[in-house]
């Protein structure tokens, strides 16, 4: 322990503790900027300084750490005069254009700024200039860029793509895409973790919103709407609603507010996943098919192993994540069960992710009419921004029910927006096709939690069925590593790029300096706990959709409508 | 109105004079890496700011390159507008009026020249620069050691891991605290501030205090077996990493003793035998087979090692000498210095009393042997050189030693021919007086001057100008050879010879002995990745956090020598180490660049390889 001073307060901390911390511990807010715990303590802002007597310099709070006897002050003039200058010179690099920015209102600079009381530009305003194209679903807006580092280290250190790199030297430094490529033509997964990691606005999705306004507008269009498990964790963060008023049921009142012809539920496609997927892992276990298998339910995980494990490929499963099973049973048998063209159904999904934007668009996945399975997906962020563009107050509507016949979930779907969820919904199902009853609905919990490499050996019918789950792609490419070295093996792996799982997405609401995924993934398994049905094998729709159209797992139309052929498309080379 | 006033300086000229020796000092550490385009811009920026005005070429001329260059670097140029900025160029080189201007402009077009990809980058509005050297030192050492890491540890009087976090980079630890050529000091950031931190004599700090620290446990036995051809810094350094990783490893050295180069070429008053035995000693502890007077080649062949070893490993060094190619060179009395230091090695001192002996050349193995010759009792010792003092390859404090024992330094005298007795005894050396001219390949070169030859009466005449590689037998076996040089790439892979590697002084020439190391470490990486496996150095050595200090301009501590009069006479080590007190001081000067500045962000501490 040492003993220090923070303006005048005396206090005792651990060896080692920054003084960011120790101030935290006296009850003292030292502004950051660039800083995010644990993943970037590099001083490059040096808004958090701090003034340390008989020093001469200021120090950066956030690595700096507490000595024996420090007296520390943090509001002294000199700490003031250069937390504002600082900030000043970040803001004369920095596109003010702050009404029209995605970030507007949740920036952490504009916050700082705003805190610090700077009125006007003591410098010249002279920001670099934008040249990544607005196409691709990741939009880097240089000229908002604070060189904070942020999404190179999470591109570096977490997801261990490197995609984001150091560019350039001197004032002219700056962040670039690796091997002065340009981002589409990188095997970037889309994870979307650097834009959530992003203080500003010069990392952001791009918006599809205007898709959905002119389908909603077009009268000739049936607009059906999907939304993922793991928006309804988050879908309110931005809104001012408390956890108990942000219920699933609110959720699909605003959806249906914004005027969707139907608003439906992915969790029943995610149910549906577990029919396909599980049977698919048992087709597979006893006929010799290849293992392990691996989850093909997140577009980010594909892009990577397609892009950097591409010998993998046969493990994916087959089976089409929740969104696109979604997309085609409503093009298919929805269609045919309200008598409408398939052709004219506009379908839009909620997904807590960025890369479901790059999913929809593959070409292949277009099974039920030729069209894409789904139009447009959207962001939670962009849900969210939807409902604020049509002044809904989300917190006075009444609550409803999902429409019908694709609006019905287990708690099994659920927690497809958890690390571990699909796995446990998995095994939960895979049990019951082996031994013909249920097991106890949380035999699997310990596939839970947010260890980012998760293995587990379980008994199924008198067979042991080795899993792993990981979440974080720094921690997919360790078990991958593990795996190709055959240092392990495993006959089911189910992998989620973002840490976490989707609860942690990069589409999800931005609380800059927080990780919420394991906050947000409790919800999904209160929620499973909290459901009458928690197995997928039980959701009725689901059965009412085999029985009436499907046949049975893995039949014909099942193959046609609910696979896809992972080699239909190919990554950048 | 007084005719001539007595120019006295200004304070501001007094400080800008000092701003400008800080400049210096600032560029000469400059950062590895940084945008060539960018720098230029800076540099052209300084040059029109020295320039008078009076002349277009200078006054505006330089101003159009600086407008220009920003348009390059603010990826608004094309290709014409590199064709301008050339033609510009070579106007004003070829018309201001004085080096001012045409000098400026000579900058650009040789960066034009040299840097072109660099400019091209920007006209797609690419930069390729990256920060190189994030950690100076670290950055600069051939084997990054961590640097900034050992010198805190010194600081904290924790020696023991101190050397064992230099050993995770080198196992030399003790020799290089003796006779580490530092490169690492070349960009130390402290220069910003006043000058180097003086980070061998902290290394040797580190090795005088830490005690017997034995070598960390070596990795399950793999079963697979290297021979390693040459015992020197390289061999030692690949065998002893190949050992911790679990490999069989048997070092064959053709000489007596082990340490090639160390023991061969670095006389025991630089590095001490006892010293150097027990860091060899230390090597082997890992498990290391050693076989000495070993002649690959002669007693076994090459062929034999690739066939009865896994892997193999040449790093034969630079052991032969140089010839002057002068009348009466094959006289008596006339030596190489490889032949002169070899015997030293072995403790085989030969007796130079009253003798008047002459070392031909002006790099570090030729101050070996002019101090080595003062030190077997001759009566006269001179060093003669082609260039100038300030020429010489030799660490300038070898030639200051050299002269304080006594030493003669003769510079601009190139040998010209070897006077015989009847007898065939060396009895002079005539040099042909020299003048320094025209700077060529960077070096001013020196030209015949209009005087006569020069007697020097010479007993013994030490021949150092270089060694060279006996690899024939390894051509003979198909490896190739560039003048006796074995071709390997930067990670010592030999091209299409699956499973023989090479490095140290048999593939870049006579070099330094961190350089070798650092080899032996790359082989060590890369055949143990060749034999499949992809075993981890590191070390389990927590870096202490830097402290919260002012850190005033402070001048740097200097290792003193033992009296010239005194350490003449013996081959005793003749560096004093440091105080504890200088040490304290010394050692806080680290700026701590892995914690501070990129280092916090990227590449402040390799904590495996």
């Amino acid at each position: 322990m040492v003993n220090i001073k923070i303006d005048n307060i005396a206090l005792q901390v651990a060896e080692g503790t920054t003084i960011l911390d120790a101030a935290k511990q006296a009850g003292i807010t030292i502004p950051t900027l660039c800083y995010f715990k644990e993943l970037n303590e590099i001083g490059a802002c040096r808004v958090c300084v701090v003034e340390i007597k008989g020093v001469n310099r200021l120090a950066a709070a956030c690595n700096t750490a507490a000595e024996e006897g420090m007296e520390i002050f943090t509001n002294s003039p000199r700490v003031r005069e250069a937390r504002k200058v600082n900030v000043e010179l970040i803001l004369s690099q920095h596109d003010c254009h702050c009404p029209t920015c995605v970030r507007s209102g949740n920036c952490k600079l504009q916050s700082v700024a705003n805190d610090l009381n700077i009125i006007g530009f003591a410098y010249e305003n002279a920001p670099e200039k934008n040249v990544c194209p607005g196409d691709f679903p990741l939009v880097r807006e240089a000229s908002k860029c604070i060189k904070c580092m942020r999404c190179v280290q999470v591109c570096d250190k977490v997801q261990a793509l490197h995609i984001w790199e150091v560019k350039g030297t001197g004032g002219r430094t700056t962040i670039g895409v690796k091997d002065g490529k340009k981002l589409a033509d990188t095997d970037c997964s889309l994870c979307g973790q650097c834009i959530t990691h992003c203080p500003v606005g010069a990392l952001r999705v791009r918006d599809d919103t205007d898709k959905v306004y002119a389908a909603l507008a077009d009268e000739s269009k049936l607009t059906v709407l999907q939304i993922a498990p793991a928006v309804r964790t988050a879908w309110a963060e931005s809104l001012g609603l408390s956890k108990e008023e942000a219920t699933e049921k609110r959720m699909a009142a605003a959806a249906k507010a914004l005027g969707f012809d139907y608003v439906f539920d992915t969790d029943f496609a995610a149910d549906l996943t577990i029919m396909e997927e599980g049977s698919e892992f048992l087709h597979r276990l006893q006929n010799g098919g290849t293992l392990p298998l691996m989850t093909s339910c997140c577009p980010g995980w594909v892009r990577f192993l397609k892009g950097q494990y591409p010998e993998f490929t046969d493990n994916l499963s087959t089976a089409k994540s929740p969104q696109g099973m979604f997309g085609a049973v409503v093009k298919s048998y929805f269609a045919e069960k309200i008598g409408a063209d398939p052709h004219d159904i506009f379908c839009v999904s909620i997904m807590p992710c960025t890369a479901k934007k790059h999913e929809v668009a593959i070409p292949n996945l277009n099974d039920a009419c030729g069209d894409p399975d789904v139009d447009v997906s959207l962001t939670t962020r962009e849900f969210a921004r939807m409902l604020r563009a049509d002044h809904i107050d989300v917190k006075a509507l009444p609550e409803c029910d999902f429409d019908s016949p694709l609006g019905t979930a287990t708690g099994a779907g659920v927690i497809f927006g958890a690390t571990g969820g699909v796995m446990e919904a998995a095994l939960r199902s895979a049990y019951f096709l082996v031994t013909g009853k249920n097991p106890d609905a949380d035999a699997f919990r310990d596939v839970r939690g947010l260890d980012g490499w998760k293995e587990m050996t379980y008994d199924v019918g008198n067979t042991p069925v080795r899993v792993a789950v990981a979440s974080g792609l720094a921690n997919t490419r360790r078990l991958m590593e593990a795996l190709k070295k055959g240092e392990v093996e495993y006959d089911f792996i189910e992998i989620m790029a973002c840490p976490s799982g989707c609860a942690g997405g990069g589409g999800q609401p931005i609380c800059d300096g927080e990780e919420k995924g394991g906050e947000r993934g409790k919800i999904l398994y209160d929620l499973d706990k909290s459901y009458a049905l928690r197995f997928s094998h039980e959701n009725p729709e689901v059965q009412a959709l085999y029985r009436d159209y499907m046949e049975k797992p893995l039949s014909h139309k099942a193959h046609e409508l609910l696979h896809t052929d992972h080699y239909g498309w190919n990554m950048p080379e | 109105m007084s005719r001539f006033t007595i120019p006295t300086p200004a304070r501001a000229q007094g400080v800008i004079d000092a701003q400008l020796a800080d400049l210096g000092r600032r560029l000469q550490s400059n950062p590895t890496g940084l945008c060539p385009v960018d720098l230029t811009r800076a540099f052209i920026d300084v040059c029109h700011s020295q320039s008078c005005g009076k002349c277009t070429p200078c006054r505006i001329g330089l101003a159009q390159l600086q407008t220009l260059l920003t348009q390059v670097l603010d990826g608004e140029a094309t290709e014409s507008t590199l064709a301008l900025l050339e033609k510009t160029a070579r106007v004003i080189a070829a018309t201001a009026d004085c080096a001012i201007g045409y000098e400026g402009a000579n900058m650009l077009l040789r960066a034009l020249d040299a840097c072109r990809d660099d400019f091209a980058a920007h006209l797609q509005g690419n930069c390729t620069a990256q920060f190189a050297a994030p950690v100076p030192c670290l950055s600069h050492c051939p084997a990054h050691v961590d640097i900034p890491g050992y010198i805190a540890l010194v600081r904290a009087g924790r020696y023991a891991d101190a050397v064992r976090l230099i050993r995770k980079d080198n196992p030399f630890p003790s020799a290089c605290a003796l006779i580490c050529e530092h490169p690492c000091e070349t960009h130390c950031r402290r220069r910003l501030l006043d000058d180097a931190v003086n980070i061998r004599g902290l290394k040797r700090m580190a090795v005088d205090c830490a005690g017997d620290v034995p070598v960390p446990a070596s990795a399950e036995a793999t079963g697979k077996t290297v021979a390693v051809i040459g015992g020197g810094p390289s061999g030692l350094s690949a065998a002893y990493y190949l050992a911790l990783m679990g490999h069989a490893v048997t070092v064959f050295e053709k000489r007596k003793q082990l340490g090639g180069m160390l023991r061969y070429g670095i006389p025991s008053y630089r590095l001490p035998r006892e010293t150097l035995d027990a860091e060899i000693a230390s090597i082997l502890s890992a498990g290391i087979t050693a076989k000495t007077g070993v002649d690959v080649g002669a007693d076994v062949t090459f062929a034999d090692l690739k066939r009865d070893y896994d892997a193999v490993y040449i790093s034969i060094g630079a052991h032969t000498d140089n010839k002057l190619g002068i009348e009466g060179e094959g006289g008596s009395g006339v030596i190489s210095a490889v032949e002169m230091l070899r015997g030293i090695g072995d403790g085989e001192l030969p007796d130079f009393s009253g003798k008047n002996v002459v070392i031909i050349g002006g790099g570090n193995v030729a101050m070996d042997c002019t101090r080595s010759s003062m030190r077997l009792g001759a009566k006269t010792v001179t060093c003669v050189y082609r260039r100038r003092k300030e020429d010489m390859t030799a660490l300038p404090e070898e030639v200051e030693g050299a002269i304080a024992e006594g030493c003669e330094v003769l510079e601009l005298a190139a040998p010209e021919k070897i006077e015989l007795d009847e007898n065939g005894n060396a009895v002079a050396l005539w040099v042909q007086p020299q003048m320094i001219s025209d700077i060529k390949r960077g070096r001013p070169a020196p030209i015949k001057a209009d005087a006569d030859h020069v007697r020097l009466p010479a007993d013994i005449i030490v021949v150092a100008i270089g060694q060279a590689i006996e690899s024939e037998h390894f051509a003979e076996n198909g490896l190739d050879t560039k003048w006796g040089r074995i071709l390997a790439d930067m990670n010592t892979v030999i091209k299409g010879r699956d499973g023989v590697f090479s490095g140290g002084d048999c593939v870049t020439g006579p070099a330094t002995a961190i350089r070798a190391i650092a080899a032996g470490k790359a082989a060590a990486g890369r055949i143990d990745t060749y034999l499949g496996y992809h075993h981890e150095i590191a070390v389990d050595v927590d870096i202490p956090n830097p402290l919260v200090e002012p850190q005033p301009p402070c001048g740097r501590i200097n290792l003193p020598e033992r009296p010239a009069a005194e350490r003449r006479f013996d081959f005793k080590l003749m560096e004093y180490p440091m105080t504890l007190q200088q040490a304290a001081q010394e050692s806080a000067r680290c700026l701590r660049c892995d914690h501070f500045g990129f280092g916090a962000f990227k590449g402040g501490r390799e904590i495996s390889w």
